[in-house]
């Protein structure tokens, strides 16, 4: 056994793992192996807690998107979305068509700059480096130092999204921007032309991004053998005819073999099919698919996943020609009719969707409307209760405010998206070491490091996740030793 | 895993005088670390000139010894982060207070008007269930979210929420040494707006 990494630390029947590093947020992983050192069971753990939605009641709606901006720096954008989204509901007005297409224009180019980071910057050292690569090395800068065309390739692509951020928003991280009615700024003629300008070479880098995950992908034939795959429902949103959506439309949820179970649910009815269990060893909760969890049974056979992933599953096109040649390839990874439902092609979904919004960003800024100085409707507070939803690059998000007659928030619901990810996050880290550590007889750095780079194909946001509460249904579980639930107590 | 590549061009590994660069996340948003990120084509240049010896963006797990430069976002918010912060001051020669959340507490210090006991009961005691007693592997929750310099002597402040990237790169740059004079390229403040590294 080579035990390099020295916070790894080895008791007689539990492995830790942390800081699970490479990832937006702070967690640990332990496994829990038998007196025969094999896998019992192997947890993520997410250690960090905020308090937002009880330190934020008795605040004013119209303060929301610039404090839930502040959840997390990665996905500001879709925290200013969804909550002017929920503060729209709360006045009572729908914001000019031209504020639409803006912020569609700012979460698209989030999606980018997000996806970039994952694919080249948090993941690119697993992907180019090698998973089990030294450790000192197995970051940014060692790819800057190896690869240096690939990883100033991520850079450009990523900056390409936050450029677009920072023209329409005044800067590219927690932009004052997005407000409940509308937007603050149009956009002029002349960051449009900006703009325009960046698409070739962005295109040119989704293309190379491509390119470069086939040659990976084909490498890495150990991460698609056998493991990190299984079947779970998929979660998000789509647009009226079924394509892919990232701002508005309604809630579709399928299974594993593309079946539609949900359709045309109006987000601001997800609790009528979610629920959520605690569990005493992670601040994140674990909300499951309530319909998919049938009497008796344990609340984990409702697991689903969203993101990426999932979007791509349950969309039935992606609606601009580059993206759904690329959902072709995509599809083809599973038997005909079957969702792909192998964690490590999260990584692939994520280069179609930048090549989404790549196309997405040039077919919107040729439209005449874009450059609309009408930007902000005005009202004030006419109801009570607003919901507001928009998919996150890791996933669905909501948020759930209600009021009282002068725009006070009483109470807070945030769903985010890492958390609806969480049993699957969990199963994921157990699958990965049990086939390392029972199968191949292996526990090393390199191992876990296979781990950890389980949970980054999720690109998990965990400053955001430790916040589903609120009046969705619970559950309790006792389980007895063998794991059997001997009790359940729900409301 | 093999790394013959045609197009895959590898350099050959240059190695000037570096300082050990760490950047550290407490408790905050990573808004600091990705406006750090914002810094693009100049990381390039960074890594010229540093070792990240320690980084969320990297895989050392261990804060490490002889550390020159410490930036640090994120304020301290529970068990965890204090212990870090504590090893981080041993370890290192410069600690930076690294963003709003650092320097002031900000948006997760707005939970100190309220008793933590009650905000967790508030967010996890729902009908059947429990607030997580951690099973031995989640940190407590300090019961005040306290900035750097309340429990560390800090060497500078940079704020921001977040800072921009040009404001961190002129930081990094005043704490480099100074190149001699035929060493390539200028790493002064960079011209243009205050928010772009362009």
């Amino acid at each position: 056994m080579n035990m390099t990494v020295p916070t790894v630390v080895q008791t007689s029947r539990t492995i830790v793992i942390e800081p699970i590093t490479r990832i937006e947020g702070h967690a640990k992983v332990t496994i829990r192996l038998d007196a025969a050192g094999r896998v019992v069971e192997a947890r993520f753990h997410v250690t960090e807690f905020r308090g937002f939605e009880q330190f934020c009641v008795g605040r004013s709606f119209w303060e929301m998107p610039g404090i839930t901006a502040r959840i997390c720096g990665i996905c500001p954008v879709s925290h200013l979305l969804a909550s002017a989204k929920a503060g729209d509901a709360l006045l009572g007005v729908s914001p000019p068509p031209a504020a639409h297409r803006l912020r569609r224009l700012m979460n698209w180019a989030q999606i980018v700059q997000s996806h970039a980071l994952s694919f080249f910057h948090l993941s690119g050292p697993d992907l180019l480096l090698g998973m089990e690569s030294d450790p000192a090395q197995r970051n940014l800068m060692g790819l800057i130092d190896r690869y240096p065309d690939v990883a100033k390739a991520g850079i450009r692509l990523r900056r390409f999204g936050q450029e677009i951020i920072r023209l329409l928003g005044g800067q590219s991280i927690h932009p004052a921007w997005s407000v409940p009615g509308g937007v603050r700024e149009p956009l002029t003629p002349e960051k449009s032309a900006i703009i325009a300008a960046m698409l070739p070479e962005a295109q040119q880098l989704v293309e190379m991004a491509m390119d470069l995950w086939s040659e990976r992908a084909a490498l890495l034939r150990e991460e698609l053998a056998g493991y990190d795959d299984y079947p779970t429902y998929f979660l998000g949103l789509v647009g009226p005819d079924g394509e892919l959506e990232h701002y508005d439309g309604t809630l579709r949820v399928i299974d594993s073999h593309r079946k539609i179970l949900v359709d045309n649910l109006a987000p601001e009815r997800y609790e009528s099919i979610l629920a959520e269990a605690t569990e005493p060893w992670s601040y994140l909760k674990f909300p499951y698919f309530r319909p998919g969890v049938k009497e008796g049974e344990p609340y984990r056979n409702g697991a689903y996943r969203v993101g990426p992933l999932a979007r791509l599953n349950l969309c039935d096109r992606a609606g601009t020609p580059k993206a759904d040649a690329a959902l072709r390839d995509f599809r083809a990874l599973a038997p005909a009719g079957q969702a792909v439902t192998h964690n490590f092609h999260y990584h692939f979904a994520r280069l179609i969707e930048i090549q989404y919004a790549i196309e997405k960003i040039a077919e919107t800024l040729e439209h005449p409307e874009l450059l609309d100085g009408n930007v902000r409707a005005r009202a004030d507070v006419n109801r009570r209760h607003g919901v507001g939803v928009s998919e996150a690059p890791r996933g669905t998000l909501f948020h759930d405010y209600q009021v009282d007659a002068n725009g006070l928030l009483t109470q807070i619901n945030l769903v985010i998206a890492t958390g609806q990810n969480n049993l699957a996050l969990n199963r994921t880290v157990t699958e990965i070491a049990a086939h390392y550590i029972d199968r191949h007889q292996r526990l090393d750095e390199g191992v876990l490091n296979r781990i950890e780079h389980g949970i980054r194909q999720f690109d998990p946001c965990l400053s955001c996740s430790t916040h589903a509460i609120g009046h969705m249904g619970m559950v309790v579980e006792v389980v007895d030793a063998a794991g059997a639930v001997v009790e359940r107590v729900g409301r | 895993m093999s790394t013959e590549n045609a197009r895959l061009r590898e350099t050959p590994v240059v190695s000037p005088p570096k300082i050990r660069l760490a950047t550290v996340w407490l408790g905050g948003c990573s808004g600091c670390h990705m406006s750090f990120l914002d810094l693009d084509e100049k990381l390039l240049e960074l890594a010229e000139r540093v070792t990240l010896v320690y980084s969320p963006i990297a895989d050392v797990k261990e804060f490490p010894e002889g550390v020159d430069v410490a930036l640090v976002e994120g304020a301290v918010a529970n068990a965890e982060n204090l212990h870090l912060a504590h090893q981080v001051r041993s370890r290192s020669q410069l600690v930076i207070s690294f963003g709003d959340c650092a320097v002031t507490g900000n948006v997760p210090g707005m939970r100190n008007r309220l008793e933590m006991e009650k905000v967790l009961d508030a967010a996890y005691g729902i009908g059947p269930q429990r607030p997580p007693n951690g099973d031995g592997v989640l940190p407590p929750l300090l019961p005040k979210v306290l900035p750097l310099h309340q429990v560390i002597p800090v060497d500078g402040f940079l704020p921001g929420c977040p800072p921009s990237a040009r404001r961190i790169w002129e930081a990094i740059c005043a704490l480099l040494p100074p190149l001699p004079a035929t060493a390539g390229p200028v790493t002064g403040p960079v011209a243009g707006d205050e928010r772009s590294m362009s």
